[in-house]
């Protein structure tokens, strides 16, 4: 790919990204949005962000892997447990490192 | 993020552009989640908090939003200044991964904080049971929407997630407004 090229991409990339981002945003106070779609968005940060997790925690290399050999997964539920019991960002994220890490450390010794 | 394999593996500039826009059809889903809390801005304002948005500023602001802890006209400074805050920092580590990247090593496993960041914000973000199945609905559909091309799977699985959400708050009935 060219340089060109590779910019053009860049800047496309930039541009759907903010018109995705503005559309609602610009639309509403113009537009009302039926009943329904107002009471659908409650859900939307509960959905998007689980869809977002699963398969990164879930599938390793491509391939679904849901066993205690999976260090990922086991690391993603206790930030869970984290996220769930302290409410804190820097804990959750501290945290699920450590479990990782530990997990990647006793996975290698056995 | 997911454009970047695409680009050095020398993926044509429609299939590079096509999975962009597929996979940030989520930042409509929060476009849309925000809007009512900016509903009287001035356009102006409107196109700097869209510029501003990012998944880590929506997962920040959405909560406090739609539990009403926060004032209208307040709003507003309370995105910009976490939003701003957020897309400095990206910047910033955005160079500094540029010059000392090659130095992390990928044994550390650095990336999992992308799950962990998005794990911090879906824990609040389940208040209920409503909430509850739509977080359920969307993770199970999530396992088998992986496949779809083009990263169709994220915002099928989100979708399926919020219809989840609404279908059992019709089962049974508005639990909290």
């Amino acid at each position: 790919m060219s340089t060109l090229t590779l910019w053009l991409a860049v800047a496309g990339a930039g541009a759907i990204t903010f018109v995705l981002r503005l559309s609602f945003i610009a639309l509403l106070g113009r537009i009302e949005i039926p009943i329904v779609l107002s009471r659908a968005l409650r859900f939307v940060p509960a959905a998007v962000f689980t869809a977002v997790v699963v398969p990164l925690l879930f599938y390793v290399d491509g391939a679904l892997e849901v066993s205690l050999g999976n260090e990922r997964l086991l690391a993603g539920l206790a930030a869970a447990l984290f996220a769930w019991r302290t409410r804190s960002v820097p804990l959750t994220l501290v945290g699920g490192m450590l479990v990782l890490w530990t997990l990647q450390i006793l996975g290698q010794s056995l | 993020m997911a454009a970047v394999p695409l680009l050095s593996a020398g993926a044509s500039i429609t299939v590079v552009l096509l999975t962009v826009l597929v996979i940030n059809l989520r930042l409509t889903l929060y476009s849309a989640s925000l809007a009512p809390h900016f509903r009287r801005i001035p356009a102006g304002w409107k196109g700097l908090l869209a510029y501003l948005l990012t998944d880590q500023a929506y997962a920040a602001t959405i909560t406090p939003f739609d539990d009403g802890e926060t004032e209208e006209p307040d709003k507003r400074w309370y995105f910009l200044g976490v939003a701003l805050a957020i897309w400095v920092t990206w910047q910033a580590a955005t160079l500094l991964g540029v010059f000392v990247g090659s130095w992390a090593s990928e044994g550390w496993s650095l990336d999992f904080v992308l799950p962990l960041i998005f794990i911090a914000a879906v824990v609040p973000a389940i208040k209920d049971r409503t909430t509850g199945a739509a977080s359920l609905s969307a993770g199970v559909a999530a396992l088998f929407c992986v496949a779809l091309p083009l990263n169709f799977g994220l915002i099928s699985a989100a979708l399926v997630g919020v219809i989840g959400g609404l279908a059992t708050e019709m089962i049974l009935g508005r639990s909290r407004p």
